[in-house]
């Protein structure tokens, strides 16, 4: 009876309600993938030397992400919990095959540049990551609306590192440049080491810095 | 010799974690103790050390250009190779769900503080990278195991590294909002400076 009553009031939930909002916003400070969750740096590290990529990354997970979620939500009470890890990454591989494809067809320079770095979105963990956390015993529409979430929370500092990294590497920002050329006659030189996997470490590290001093409840207290 | 030089090489001069930053997420998330690094870190060797023969084998008997002609001299021309990611993966995780079983089986302690972990393993990008260097070198059969467990082993002694740091830091007086996770990133950041140093030595 409890049952049918909470069904109830389940489908009466608006499909933008307060617990679906925090779905959103959550991982972008308080549940960010990569500096409280602690997944997908890999790719963070290597797709981080120039905005661009990072753009089209996030751009990429956002989509792969969310979609995967819907999917593994939809599915989640036919998969063994046997051969599970199988279905996602079934799932995850054939969802990215399909970007790849969409971006060589309608994106073939774009595809050029980053044929190697869409392939690393299978092993992200974010995708995996979440597939697991919530995606398995989650409704559809959360975590569809979850996925977008934790695209985003990853995007957002994959292109914030670039930044850094591109500006202070290169002094060029989305390949223009922004150094003046009156900087580098004074003795200014391009820094080598944001040109290494080396630099995003450290500048996420101080991110994160930065993020717990603002937001204490954060705070590693072990 | 020649193995004990690849062995050498792929633990230390090319550490998958330290000096391409492979296997990030675990090696991280994983490493606030000694005793659950110690359990990642032997679930990588046993995966890598076994995934990378046997990716050796799909590659070169059923992937690469003409491999399949072992069955009939009519598939010389086949040319499977843009199936490798797909391929490797699902090898790595049938292979991952292999060791989460006996893990679960053996040591239901380290099962739970492994946690998501575990599962995450298959997409290490170090296990899938292990086998996509082991292609593209072009390995022989018996380079590509001992391969597998000079990465697998250097993966094992990064994760014990940091913990080992980690667990002596918890005592020293680090910014409250530096703690745990930002002082791992910079520290790692500082490892993977030094071996960078490693880099070019020719063994």
């Amino acid at each position: 009876m409890s049952q049918v009553a909470e069904a109830a009031v389940k489908k009466s939930e608006p499909l933008f309600s307060p617990k679906n909002r925090r779905l959103l916003t959550d991982p972008l400070d308080d549940n960010n993938p990569i500096t409280v969750q602690v997944l997908g740096i890999c790719s963070a590290l290597a797709v981080t030397t120039q905005v661009k990529p990072a753009l089209v990354m996030a751009i990429c997970v956002v989509v792969v992400c969310s979609v995967a979620n819907l999917v593994i939500s939809l599915l989640r009470k036919g998969i063994p919990s046997r051969i599970r890890m199988i279905v996602q990454l079934v799932v995850i591989a054939s969802l990215v095959t399909l970007v790849d494809q969409i971006l060589r067809a309608f994106l073939f320079e774009v595809s050029q540049q980053l044929s190697v770095f869409i392939g690393l979105i299978i092993t992200n963990c974010i995708v995996m990551g979440r597939l697991e956390a919530f995606a398995m015993g989650n409704k559809p529409w959360p975590a569809f609306l979850d996925g977008i979430g934790n695209g985003l929370g990853y995007g957002a500092v994959l292109i914030l590192v670039a930044m850094f990294r591109e500006f202070f590497g290169a002094g060029t920002l989305m390949g223009y440049k922004l150094m003046p050329q009156a900087a580098y006659d004074m003795g200014y030189m391009d820094n080598g080491v944001m040109a290494t996997s080396t630099a995003a470490m450290f500048l996420i590290g101080i991110f994160i810095w930065i993020q717990r001093s603002r937001n204490t409840k954060l705070v590693d207290v072990s | 010799m020649e193995y004990i030089n690849l062995f050498l090489k792929s633990a230390f001069i090319e550490n998958m974690v330290l000096a391409y930053f492979f296997g990030m997420c675990s090696y991280l998330a994983v490493s606030k103790t000694v005793k659950t690094a110690f359990g990642l870190g032997l679930a990588v060797i046993f995966v890598l050390t076994i995934t990378a023969p046997i990716n050796w084998l799909v590659y070169n008997y059923v992937l690469a250009e003409g491999a399949l002609s072992w069955i009939h001299p009519s598939f010389a021309t086949v040319d499977l190779t843009f199936l490798y990611l797909i391929a490797f993966i699902a090898v790595i995780a049938s292979m991952v769900q292999l060791v989460e079983m006996i893990i679960e089986r053996f040591s239901p302690a380290l099962y739970t503080s492994l946690g998501i972990f575990l599962p995450l393993i298959t997409v290490n990008c170090a296990i899938l990278g292990g086998s996509l260097f082991m292609v593209q070198r072009e390995y022989l059969f018996t380079e590509s195991i001992v391969y597998g467990i000079g990465a697998g082993f250097g993966f094992f002694l990064a994760i014990i590294a940091i913990a080992a740091i980690r667990e002596k830091i918890r005592y020293s007086n680090v910014p409250p909002a530096l703690r745990g996770l930002g002082m791992a990133f910079i520290i790692t950041g500082l490892m993977g400076l030094a071996f960078m140093s490693l880099m070019g030595i020719a063994v």
